[in-house]
């Protein structure tokens, strides 16, 4: 369903219990942060609900918290997100909130510079997790510092600190438009009632043009190894990765299955090896994560420091290992089944069913899919899981990153020869 | 509102307690089950035996060898866990409803076997996954240390809370083969744990089913209930710790009611007029108005032999940890001389749609089967739900400010302050 004013609405019935998501998809998102400004659409997202014509932030706060609801705004890479959870007998009032945010927020000069303060100090305090060091160093390294994937979603503390109002006013006026955004309702409630209440509510949003950023031409680099040191850490974390490809690519199924046995279930190489086998972590795993141009491939573990440059090169040997030899039948069984049966498991809450009807709108994905998903899966071969190892991972282009004790792991790391190591400051 | 979890309840020859709740609109199947025994359990020198043992649950038994726990369940999309508490442990696989057999299957073996095939090097292997996990989770983490500094200074060395759940290294390191069979044949005995089988399945089927495998598990004479008195602190009491953070913060906790006591929801709701949302009491005062903190959580956190309240603030620099001590002192003055109805309504409303949220799903931590089975924990009757949700729909702003004096403002308090650790500022490049 469509309103006049190009709103796309998605609307699934699910009674039973009475509960109900709302949420708003804007398309754009971080992506369309130049990256010396990095942080400005999650900044924005969060300032919507600051203040509005009619409600100062105090107001929509406690309105929200007598609604029992939970509200989020947040930014994604390729889009923002306002939604809304809560019972479904106050849908009308916890539209009505919505519609107030993400249409009329004044964005209040003193809410801005509290936000502002709030989020350099958080990045401070980011720093003093070496998860969250060793993330977001994978993503400079892989990117480079001329791409917005280079950047956290949140920023640095110098983009951060360069972002002022009126960016974050840019930022709203030219992604906030409905004829970019979708409409999600999930819950007890008629999709007549529901195409009524988005009419009423967000029916008057002006259409406006939209702004559209390609940054598909990622600059590949060589392997390149990256220490920052953190001095007596009881572990490292370690992380290997490189550029990815998009959400759109044909390859998306049989890329789940191999992504599943290298690394994206227990019973995975990665995990099984360096968890059970050698008991060197609390968990091994591997990741895709997919945007609408491009994406990064990613694997590692929090190791026990004496064990950094051993996981390292097993690491890199399975990534190796799985482009060289055929995946086994049992493993691409286990990985077809896993994936395509603990599919339908994704559907039991409102708010997983509206994540997925998210997703198809975001990345333009036919209606079928969710139907399809299964049937695809279950065709996955190994010859094809064989074809997207070697066409997808590039071992000669990870980058490496090391979170530790350097005085303890800078020797060993060498020793592997998986060439130079960087010492690098977290940003 | 009136919300309905119906089910219904057998018990087995051999004491085990069964559950079963039928929901036939998503063709899925939740199997859970607790065992009554925690980190509470253990005995000094050997703390974190209960959750390293939950470790051992997944390394096989007689009829499933070491890696097809995961392996059969992967094989068939299903997805399974446990965790530790200090009460219990508990277990769970979530599977498509016709594998349901399997998961009865794979839990009934580890119950009747898992001795015969447990050996040195699956224990020493899991301890060093778990000693990873603390590492991980604890030591490695900003602030990491710091719940399980107030434990031990919140409770005696004798009192079963005294110690954290995943344990003291020293001690993981002491666990011998012999004390892992013998903690199995104590507590890992059928009338010492309550399953729960929720989703798309026929109660008589599963009662039969759960007869055909976990029948034949012979009882053991029931572990005695440990039992510890109240603790109470003579005076307040203070101390300190460094860690890696650019940020200090400050912890002050209060022993509370036990869980599902009087009490135990009021400091519930106490907890969320102070921090919950913009305009709660601390949270307005200390982040949003006068900017001294980067945020403030307050809470009340339940358990079976009494609770804790918790005032957690991480300052913003520059700002004294005294003050903001002296500020939460005040605003918790000021909230039990005055909160309002509607303070009471937010939190009370937040309560319901987390409830009715955590209703959505069958299987997984918080889903239906294990909240019947923490009910049947807690209250001795599964059927809970409704009682929880009407002990928190009927608190009146006296009960909750009555809850505010005698827990906190007329009692003693813990209270840690975590400051940045003054040797090398972390993450810093030497040459």
């Amino acid at each position: 369903m469509r309103l006049a004013n190009g709103l796309d609405l998605l609307v699934v019935t699910k009674s039973g219990l009475p509960v109900i998501d709302v949420q708003l998809v804007v398309r754009g998102g971080a992506v369309l942060d130049a990256p010396a400004k990095s942080g400005r659409a999650s900044l924005t997202a969060e300032l919507v609900d600051e203040g509005t014509d009619r409600y100062s932030a105090l107001e929509i706060s406690d309105q929200v918290e007598l609604l029992g609801a939970d509200l989020e705004l947040r930014a994604g890479w390729d889009a923002c997100f306002a939604s809304c959870h809560g019972l479904s007998g106050r849908l009308a009032e916890m539209l009505d909130l919505l519609g107030e945010i993400v249409l009329r927020p004044r964005f209040p000069e003193d809410e801005f510079r509290r936000k502002h303060q709030e989020r350099l100090h958080q990045l401070a305090q980011e720093r003093d997790e070496p998860r969250l060091v060793a993330v977001k160093t994978l993503n400079r390294v892989v990117f480079g510092d001329d791409h917005p994937f280079g950047k956290p979603l949140s920023g640095t503390a110098a983009t951060v600190a360069s972002l002022d109002r009126s960016s974050l006013l840019e930022y709203y006026a030219s992604g906030f438009v409905p004829s970019n955004a979708h409409l999600v309702i999930v819950g007890d409630i008629t999709p007549d009632r529901a195409l009524n209440l988005a009419e009423k509510t967000f029916g008057q949003w002006l259409r406006a043009a939209v702004p559209e950023r390609d940054w598909s031409g990622v600059v590949t680099r060589p392997r390149a190894t990256k220490l920052v040191d953190k001095p007596g850490a009881a572990q490292s974390e370690v992380r290997v990765g490189h550029v990815g490809p998009s959400r759109g690519t044909p390859d998306y199924y049989a890329l789940q299955v191999l992504n599943t046995i290298l690394g994206g279930s227990f019973k995975s190489r990665l995990n099984m090896t360096l968890r059970e086998r050698k008991g060197f972590t609390y968990g091994a795993n591997s990741t895709l994560a997919l945007r609408r141009n491009g994406g990064l491939f990613s694997a590692g573990a929090a190791v026990f420091t004496d064990h950094t440059a051993e996981t390292i090169a097993i690491t890199v040997h399975e990534i190796d290992r799985i482009r060289e030899e055929p995946v086994t039948t049992e493993e691409i069984e286990r990985a077809r089944q896993y994936l395509a049966l603990g599919f339908m498991r994704h559907f039991e809450t409102t708010s997983e069913i509206a994540a997925h009807l998210a997703e198809l709108a975001l990345y333009d994905l036919p209606d079928s899919y969710l139907q399809e998903y299964p049937v695809q899966i279950a065709e996955v071969s190994r010859a094809a899981v064989s074809a997207v190892a070697q066409r997808h991972l590039r071992p000669e282009q990870l980058a490496i990153v090391v979170v530790g004790d350097r005085a303890r792991v800078h020797e060993p790391i060498e020793a592997i020869g998986l060439g130079p190591i960087d010492v690098w400051e977290a940003e | 509102m009136q919300i309905q979890l119906p089910f219904s309840s057998f018990t087995l020859r051999n004491g085990l307690q069964l559950i079963v709740h039928e929901d036939h609109s998503v063709p899925i199947a939740a199997v859970n089950l607790w065992y009554r025994v925690g980190s509470k359990d253990e005995r000094p020198g050997r703390t974190g035996f209960a959750h390293l043992f939950e470790h051992l649950m997944f390394e096989g038994s007689a009829n499933v060898p070491q890696g097809q726990f995961d392996e059969l369940l992967e094989v068939v999309g299903g997805i399974n866990n446990g965790s530790t508490s200090t009460d219990r442990t508990n277990y769970w696989e979530t599977v498509p409803s016709a594998a349901c057999e399997l998961a009865l299957f794979l839990e009934a073996d580890r119950m009747g076997s898992l001795p015969d095939a447990m050996t040195q090097a699956k224990l020493d292997a899991q301890r060093d996954v778990v000693k990873n996990e603390r590492r991980q989770s604890y030591e490695n983490r900003p602030y990491g240390l710091a719940f399980e500094t107030m434990h031990a200074a919140l409770y005696p060395s004798t009192h079963p809370y005294h110690w954290p759940i995943i344990g003291w290294m020293p001690d993981l390191d002491a666990a011998t083969l012999s004390d892992v069979n013998a903690f199995f044949r104590r507590y890992y005995v059928p009338n010492n744990a309550s399953l729960c089988v929720a989703g798309d399945v026929d109660a008589q089927q599963i009662h039969e089913l759960a007869e055909k495998y976990f029948g034949p598990i012979p009882p053991a004479a029931p572990p005695a209930p440990v039992s510890a008195p109240l603790p109470a602190l003579s005076a307040s009491r203070a101390s300190s710790l460094e860690d890696d953070v650019h940020l200090p913060r400050v912890y002050i906790a209060w022993h509370s009611p036990a869980m599902f006591e009087t009490g135990d929801a009021e400091l519930d709701v106490l907890g969320a007029a102070m921090s919950q949302g913009k305009n709660a009491r601390l949270y307005r005062s200390l982040v949003y108005q006068n900017e001294w903190a980067q945020d403030v959580q307050a809470f009340q956190s339940s358990a079976l032999l009494g609770s804790t309240f918790n005032v957690v603030v991480t300052a913003r620099p520059g700002i004294e940890l005294d003050r903001l001590v002296e500020a939460v002192w005040s605003e918790l003055r000021a909230a039990a001389r005055d909160l309002e109805r509607i303070e009471v309504q937010r939190a009370v409303n937040r309560f319901e749609t987390s409830l009715v949220d955590s209703l959505q799903t069958v299987g997984g931590f918080g889903g239906r089967a294990d909240r019947l089975n923490h009910y049947a924990f807690y209250l001795n009757d599964p059927d809970g739900v409704q009682r929880d949700l009407d002990r928190y729909r009927r608190i009146e702003p006296d009960a909750v400010m009555q809850a505010a004096h005698t827990t906190l403002l007329d009692a003693s308090a813990i209270t840690l302050t975590v400051l940045p650790r003054a040797r090398t500022s972390p993450l810093l490049v030497s040459a």
